[in-house]
C-alpha cells in the first residue's frame, strides 16, 4: 500500500471492459503528492486502458478520486479542468499546426476560465526544452519522434498540471532520447507536479520512480517502493532479466 | 457575346461565387470539425432571406416558433441532464439560451412593429432568430450520434434537410420574395455599371472571410476548433469539449448561412426551397478544396460561380447540370492525385 497521508489521486476497484473482454479488473492505485509513481507490466496488460478511464476517455466502473474529490465516471474537460494532464501513447499532437500553437492550446482550460499565464508558462517549458524554442514556429507534423514526445510532454505542462500522467514516453524512442526523457522526468519532480508514469522500460522508470504498480492481465499483481521492486526477484526475471543489460546502462 | 454582357456576366458570376464561397467554408468548417457533411446548410440561407422578408412584410416570421419550439426540447433535455447532477449553474445557462433568451425575442414582436423597423435592425433581429437554430440543431441532431460514422452522419443530415424544407413549405408558402436592395446606388467604373448590392455582397464575403481567417489564425478559440479538426482525441485532452466545438461551428455555419440569405435575397428570388441549390453549388465549391483546403475552396466558389453565369447565357437550359459536371473532372482528378483519406478509428 502506497501510504500517503492526501493522496493527489486515489483509484479504487477501477473496472474497464470492451464488451464481455474485461481489460481492467479493480485496480487499486495511489499517487502522492509530488510523487514519481510507476505502472509497469507487458503490452495487453491494461495500462493504456488505466490511464484513459482515469481521464475519462474511456466508461469505467468504481471510483477515481483526484484532489480528493470523488468521481463516479470521470469526464475529461472537468478532470483536465482540474490538473489531470494526460500525455498519451500516441501523443496526439496537432500536426498541421506550428510548436508554439501546440503548446498555447495546452493552456486551453486555464485560459478558458480566465488563467491567461500562458506567455510566462511557455517560457519555462522552453527553458526546459529549449530545442522547441529554436522550432517554434515549425509544424509539428514535421518533427522527429523524441521532438514530437517533448512537444507533448510541453504541451501538457502548460495546464499547470497537479497531476500528470506519462503513457510510454519512451515508446519508439532510439536509446539516447529515451535518456533524455528520463532526466527531465527526473527533473519534472522540482516543480512538485505528481507524476503517474506508464513504462514498459521497466528499467528506467524503477529508476525514476518512487513507488510501483506491476499490472498483469487487468490486475495490480505486485506493488511497493521503487527500489525495493528493484531488488524483487520475479520483478528482475520478469521485467529486469532479458536485455537489461542494455537498458542498464541508459537507466543511470 | 461582346465585351459589354461578358462583364455583366462576370459581375453576377463573382457576386453569386462570393456567397458560393462563404456557404463553401462553413461546409469544409463543419465537415473538418464534426465530420457532418452539412446539406441543411442551404435552408439557412432560405430561413435567412424568408425570415428577413416576413419581417419586412409586418408579420411575425413563423421561425420564431420553430426557435421556441427547438429551444424547448434543447431546455428539456440538457436541463433534466443538469438537474440529475445536480448543477445549478448550468441549468440557469441552459434554461437561459433556451428558453428565456427565444421569448425574448417573442416579447420583441408583442412589444414592438418589427416592419416599420430600419432595415439593418430588421437584418439583425432575422439573424437573431435564424442563428441559435445551428447550435440546437445539433444538439438535438447530431451531438447524440457524434461518434457514428460519416455515413451515418449524412443520412441524418439528409433527414433533417428534407425536414427543414418541409417546415419552411410550411412557414412561408410556395411564393418566391425578394427583399428590398440595401442601396439603390449605382457606379460607374468606366463603360461598367457596379449595382451597390453586388458591392455588398462582394464586400460583406470578403469581410467576412478575413474576419474567419484572423479568428481561426489568432485567437485561441479559432486554433482550438483547428486542432479538433487535426485531432479530436488531442483536442479532447487539452480540455476543448467535442460538444462545444460542435455548438460553435454549427453556431458559424448558421450565422454564414442566414447572412449569406439576406445578402442574396434582393438579387435573386427566394423559395423556401431556392436554399438546396444554392448550399449544392457551395458544396461543389467545398468538393473542389477537398473538404479540407478552405482557399482552394473559395477559389473553386468563384469558379462555380462564374460557370455558372456564363453558361446562363450560352445554355441557360443546361447551366445547372454544367455546374455540377464539374464535380466530376475534379473528383477524378483528386483520386489520381490525393492519397486516400481514412475514416478516423
Amino acid at each position: 500500500m502506497n501510504t500517503i497521508a492526501q493522496p493527489v489521486l486515489e483509484v479504487r476497484d477501477l473496472c474497464v471492459a470492451y464488451g464481455k473482454v474485461e481489460a481492467l479488473t479493480n485496480a487499486n492505485i495511489r499517487v502522492g503528492e509530488g510523487q514519481i509513481v510507476t505502472v509497469i507490466g507487458p503490452n495487453g496488460a491494461g495500462k493504456t486502458t488505466m490511464l484513459s478511464a482515469i481521464v475519462g476517455l474511456l466508461e469505467s466502473k468504481g471510483q477515481v478520486a483526484f484532489n480528493g474529490r470523488v468521481e463516479v465516471s470521470p469526464d475529461v474537460e472537468r478532470m483536465v479542468a482540474g490538473g489531470m494532464s494526460l500525455v498519451p501513447e500516441k501523443r496526439e499532437l496537432f500536426g498541421e499546426m506550428s510548436i508554439e500553437d501546440n503548446l498555447l492550446l495546452g493552456a486551453f482550460h486555464r485560459y478558458r476560465t480566465g488563467k491567461r499565464d500562458h506567455a510566462e508558462t511557455m517560457n519555462e517549458v522552453f527553458e526546459l526544452f529549449p530545442r522547441l524554442k529554436e522550432r517554434r514556429a515549425q509544424q509539428a507534423g514535421t518533427l522527429s519522434g523524441g521532438e514530437r514526445q517533448m512537444l507533448a510532454v510541453g504541451r501538457a505542462l502548460m495546464g499547470k498540471p497537479r497531476l500528470l500522467m506519462l503513457d510510454e514516453p519512451s515508446l519508439g524512442l532510439a536509446p539516447l532520447i529515451t535518456r533524455e526523457i528520463f532526466r527531465i522526468i527526473a527533473e519534472l519532480r522540482k516543480t512538485g507536479v505528481s507524476i503517474l508514469l506508464v513504462e514498459q522500460n521497466a528499467r528506467a522508470a524503477l529508476a525514476v520512480a518512487d513507488y510501483a504498480y506491476v499490472l498483469e492481465t487487468g490486475g495490480v499483481a505486485m506493488e511497493g517502493p521503487a527500489h525495493d521492486l528493484r531488488d524483487d526477484p520475479r520483478v528482475i526475471e520478469t521485467y529486469l532479466g532479458l536485455g537489461g543489460k542494455h537498458q542498464d546502462m541508459l537507466a543511470t | 457575346m461582346d465585351l459589354q454582357i461578358a462583364i455583366l456576366l462576370g459581375q453576377d458570376g463573382i457576386t453569386t461565387g462570393a456567397i458560393y464561397a462563404l456557404l463553401a467554408l462553413a461546409l469544409v468548417l463543419v465537415f473538418a470539425v464534426t465530420r457532418v457533411i452539412f446539406i441543411p446548410q442551404g435552408e439557412f440561407v432560405a430561413f435567412g432571406a424568408l425570415t428577413l422578408a416576413s419581417l419586412q412584410g409586418g408579420n411575425t416570421p413563423a421561425t420564431l416558433w420553430l426557435l421556441l419550439g427547438c429551444g424547448v426540447a434543447v431546455a428539456a433535455v440538457d436541463g433534466l441532464a443538469a438537474v440529475r447532477r445536480g448543477d445549478a449553474r448550468r441549468l440557469v445557462s441552459i434554461l437561459g439560451w433556451n428558453l428565456a433568451y427565444p421569448l425574448a425575442l417573442a416579447a420583441l414582436f408583442y412589444a414592438s412593429q418589427p416592419g416599420a423597423m430600419p432595415m439593418l435592425l430588421q437584418i439583425l433581429v432575422a439573424l437573431a432568430i435564424v442563428v441559435p437554430l445551428g447550435p440546437m440543431i445539433y444538439r438535438l441532431a447530431f451531438q447524440p450520434i457524434a461518434e457514428a460514422p460519416v455515413l451515418i452522419l449524412l443520412i441524418v443530415s439528409v433527414a433533417l434537410h428534407v425536414t427543414l424544407v418541409g417546415l419552411g413549405l410550411l412557414f412561408f408558402g410556395a411564393e418566391g420574395t425578394r427583399t428590398p436592395a440595401f442601396s439603390d446606388a449605382q457606379f460607374e467604373l468606366g463603360s461598367i455599371m457596379i449595382s451597390g448590392q453586388q458591392l455588398w455582397v462582394v464586400g460583406t464575403s470578403a469581410l467576412l472571410i478575413a474576419v474567419l481567417y484572423l479568428f481561426f489564425g489568432r485567437t485561441i478559440y479559432g486554433k482550438a476548433l483547428r486542432a479538433t479538426a487535426i485531432n479530436r482525441n488531442g483536442a479532447r485532452l487539452m480540455g476543448f469539449s467535442p460538444v462545444f466545438a460542435g455548438k460553435l461551428t454549427f453556431l458559424l455555419a448558421a450565422f454564414i448561412g442566414a447572412l449569406s440569405g439576406v445578402l442574396i435575397a434582393p438579387v435573386t428570388t427566394i423559395y423556401y426551397d431556392t436554399g438546396f441549390l444554392i448550399g449544392l453549388k457551395g458544396f461543389v465549391a467545398a468538393i473542389i478544396g477537398g473538404l479540407a483546403s478552405y482557399p482552394l475552396a473559395a477559389a473553386g466558389a468563384l469558379t462555380v460561380g462564374l460557370l455558372e453565369s456564363f453558361s446562363s447565357f450560352w445554355a441557360s437550359a443546361y447551366k445547372e447540370v454544367i455546374v455540377f459536371t464539374l464535380i466530376i473532372p475534379v473528383l477524378l482528378w483528386q483520386s489520381l492525385t490525393s492519397h486516400h483519406i481514412d475514416e478516423e478509428e
